[in-house]
């Protein structure tokens, strides 16, 4: 699996709102990618539009050499990307592992491969006891780790994970694309760190050059006062 | 399933196996009626329940299933298992327009709703109009001597309806347990719960609730096809009226909707509360039209103001019937 | 068929005068609908009862339906408001299915409870003082029409200006627009909403009246209204007051000519066909479900 993404010059704007902004950048394979910047920098939208759930005025994405953008996010989700939800959406009338079989459904043909694959994600990700308990009763990190379980069990080539907080393991991909504002993790975790801000691309490099750079401090910071 | 459930069913099955054996014809007629509606609610229920969408014009299906196979078999006399299979691919094709015109142009909801009983009334007065299949005056089926039983061409005594009814109820069930345990059942219930997740994680939503919606429509058409060879006779303004939609929808609401059971008990419970209450009033002396749909308006209030999840879910619950 | 001028314009004034009624009995729904947000799945149950109240009240005490619209409109306004504060309030936050079921009992109810009390034969008004057409010209203009025509128009306004000029209405329509700003700037929203309930049911029951002189009634007339009142309110703009009458007078136009070139009991046919075209070719904007 070296397939990479490519997103190449991506605008969005809402009834005048320019939500992004000419986006570019690449994510490698087998790495971490994080895309931090402050609210309503355009990180959801980005991430809607790499997983089809909208579609960009112009630009292109690019997996492994075919533009997926236009795509319907299922057909995406069979091409290889899996994506999370800023606000989780389980599905609340079905229990954990009714849940993640659905996730499994998509790359396994029968549904007792898919309940097999199911209940070895669950116990992966730690929710195995739980997996008889309807979904609506879990706690928020556990809907959260059952968001994630659920991708995880479509086989994904590059998960997208939107503000997932906590530690994670990407055992099961090759890369993920995080939006977090902790930056302890984004640290300690991300080989590249993209950095969003109205829309547009403000700085891109490892950790530890971005937080030296001006246009980052700036839009975390403020701009300093003029007294 | 657990085994109490499955104890359940099969009591109840076999209880009703030998009904015309020790009861009256008014009550074999009565239970053929509770089936009917059995069948015809877990026909609905499919795509209520489980496509979640709200179909008010269901006798469309069962006015086009009906009509297909009778005008088959009295203009070209082909059996109606035959003229069956016709049936069901044009209600199923006519279903798959609807839907797709609808899903296409995002009529969701109460539109929905509304588009169906449009489509449904449309027909009552276009067959109306139809006169190669008698229009308003109706179309009449041969009737044969009482006693003989042709199952071949539905002409025979009433047990034999029955029989036959009570057979494809318990086939709808069966399918029904089985559509449920299946992929498409899974994604029938990702869907109902979040269609975007269900997107997200690889569903084609299109897809599958136009499977939904066609495997609706053609249960519907049989159930057509039942009542057109059961009553020997079809009427538009009965077929395709607003109250045989009504009347479907009536036992899945009650009883549970999206719930496998659901359309049988609230069936059930309608047939026995309709019954008892026609009895009661000619027994007080009155005897007026009208009663039973009283009845059936509220209890339908009832349910949908005290217990909007039907009935099955808090008897299941109350029985221990799963943990 | 005769095809001259002055038969056309005939059938157009009469589609026309029939159609403002129509159009009252819609506007009943726009309010309904556009305000409280309710699916009145019983709105032309509701007309049929009007029907036969107006028509009891004229074969047993000799009440005028013209005249009956006063206490027929007021009872009808107590029942809409008691039903939206009582029975309806707690659905505001259910399903939006849930409440059109509930809607569809009562709807249910009420025509089995007409065909009860009434028994399945038609009734209906006739005025023996409108037999004769009022004549203009080379118009025949039938009486009990160009009456009732009058008098939608004549609530219509009336209900026009409560909405624009009374401070009552203007805060109903503050409801429609954000219930939670209304909530937020202190309106009693369920008051308002049961009034808004309460002045589209009297609409219905004014609509009724004038209906009974028209054409008679039978138990099952409810649902052919429900959908009728629903097809005006989809094709002339949810939730618009205008709308619901031009749409009104539209359909009773095309029913009107749809009878005249048509079968007469195809007429409805063009409705049920401008609905579903409508449904499906509306801006989404409109039709998007706010649930």
């Amino acid at each position: 699996m070296s397939a990479s993404l490519a997103v190449q010059q991506i605008s969005k704007s809402f009834r005048g709102l320019q939500a992004l902004a000419d986006v570019s950048f690449e994510i490698q394979p087998s790495t971490i990618t994080a895309l931090i910047g402050p609210n309503g920098a355009g990180k959801t939208t980005l991430f809607n539009i790499i997983a089809g759930a909208q579609t960009p005025d112009c630009g292109a994405i690019v997996l492994d050499g075919c533009r997926i953008d236009g795509l319907r996010p299922d057909q995406i989700c069979r091409l290889g990307i899996a994506r999370t939800f800023q606000m989780v959406k389980p599905f609340a009338g079905l229990t954990v592992l009714d849940n993640v079989v659905i996730g499994a459904l998509s790359c396994c043909s029968r549904v007792k491969e898919a309940r097999q694959r199911a209940d070895a994600i669950l116990d992966m990700v730690g929710l195995g006891p739980k997996r008889s308990r309807a979904s609506a009763l879990l706690t928020l990190p556990d809907r959260k780790l059952l968001e994630l379980a659920r991708a995880l069990a479509t086989r994904p080539k590059l998960l997208l994970l939107d503000e997932v907080l906590g530690g994670l393991r990407p055992t099961e991909c090759d890369r993920l694309v995080l939006i977090e504002h902790v930056m302890r993790v984004v640290m300690a975790l991300a080989r590249t760190v993209i950095v969003l801000h109205h829309g547009e691309v403000i700085a891109q490099g490892t950790p530890a050059n971005i937080v030296r750079e001006q246009a980052v401090l700036d839009c975390y910071l403020g701009e300093p006062l003029s007294v | 399933m657990k085994r109490r459930a499955i104890l359940l069913v099969v009591g109840v099955f076999g209880l009703l196996l030998t009904l015309p054996l020790w009861a009256s014809p008014y009550t074999v007629s009565l239970a053929t009626l509770f089936l009917f509606f059995a069948y015809a609610g877990q026909a609905w229920n499919i795509m209520m329940g489980f496509a979640g969408l709200l179909s008010l014009g269901h006798a469309l299906y069962l006015g086009v299933g009906a009509y297909t196979v009778a005008a088959l078999y009295d203009h070209f006399s082909i059996g109606p298992w035959l003229g069956l299979w016709v049936a069901l691919a044009l209600c199923g094709l006519l279903a798959a327009a609807i839907a797709a015109l609808a899903f296409r142009y995002r009529v969701a909801g109460v539109y929905f709703a509304l588009l169906t009983i449009a489509c449904a009334e449309f027909a009552r007065i276009g067959f109306d109009h139809f006169t190669w299949v008698g229009g308003s005056g109706g179309l009449f089926l041969k009737v044969v001597e009482p006693g003989r039983m042709d199952l071949l061409n539905l002409r025979g005594p009433p047990a034999m309806f029955y029989y036959l009814i009570l057979f494809l109820a318990g086939a709808a069930l069966l399918l029904t347990a089985l559509l449920l345990r299946s992929r498409a059942g899974y994604y029938w219930q990702a869907i109902r719960e979040s269609e975007e997740a269900a997107a997200a994680l690889g569903v084609n939503s299109f897809r599958w609730k136009m499977l939904a919606v066609m495997i609706s429509a053609a249960m519907t058409a049989l159930a057509g096809m039942f009542s057109a060879f059961y009553y020997s006779n079809l009427f538009p303004e009965q077929l395709f009226h607003i109250s045989r939609s009504i009347e479907i929808i009536l036992g899945p609401i009650i009883g549970g909707v999206g719930t496998l059971f659901g359309p049988i008990i609230g069936a059930a419970l309608l047939t026995v509360l309709a019954d008892g209450a026609t009895e009661f009033v000619a027994a007080v002396g009155w005897d007026v039209p009208g009663v039973k749909q009283l009845v059936y308006g509220i209890v339908l209030f009832a349910i949908v103001g005290f217990l909007p999840e039907g009935i099955w879910p808090a008897l299941a619950r109350k029985l221990k019937l799963f943990q | 068929m005769p095809f001259d001028f002055p038969t056309l314009l005939n059938v157009l004034i009469s589609g026309l005068m029939t159609g403002l009624v129509y159009g009252l009995m819609a506007l009943g729904l726009s309010v309904i609908f556009g305000v409280a947000r309710v699916v009145n799945f019983a709105h032309g149950e509701m007309m049929a009862l009007a029907m036969y109240a107006a028509a009891l009240l004229f074969s047993r005490f000799r009440v005028n339906p013209l005249l009956a619209v006063l206490p027929l409109g007021a009872a009808f306004f107590c029942f809409g408001y008691g039903l939206q504060r009582l029975v309806l309030r707690p659905f505001v936050i259910r399903p939006q299915h849930s409440q059109f079921l509930l809607l569809l009992a009562l709807a249910v109810v009420i025509t089995s409870t007409l065909l009860i009390v009434f028994g399945p034969d038609a009734r209906a008004v006739n005025l023996d003082g409108l037999l004769e057409p009022v004549v203009i010209g080379e118009l025949l203009l039938d009486q009990a029409k160009l009456y009732a025509a009058v008098v939608a128009c004549a609530v219509a306004a009336a209900l026009f200006a409560f909405f624009r000029l009374t401070y009552t209405g203007t805060a109903i329509r503050a409801c429609a627009d954000n219930w939670l700003g209304a909530q937020i700037v202190g309106l009693d929203v369920d008051r308002l909403y049961a009034i808004a309930f309460g002045i589209g049911a009297s609409c219905v029951g004014v609509a009724g009246c004038m209906m009974i002189l028209l054409v008679d009634v039978t138990p099952g007339s409810g649902p052919a209204y429900t959908l009728l009142a629903f097809v005006i309110v989809i094709v002339g703009g949810l939730g618009s007051m205008s709308g619901a009458l031009v749409g009104g007078v539209l359909i009773g136009i095309s029913e009107a000519f749809g009878g005249l070139f048509i079968a007469p009991s195809a007429k409805s046919m063009i409705s049920f066909a401008l609905m579903v075209i409508v449904l499906i070719f509306r801006p989404r904007g409109l039709i998007a479900d706010k649930s």
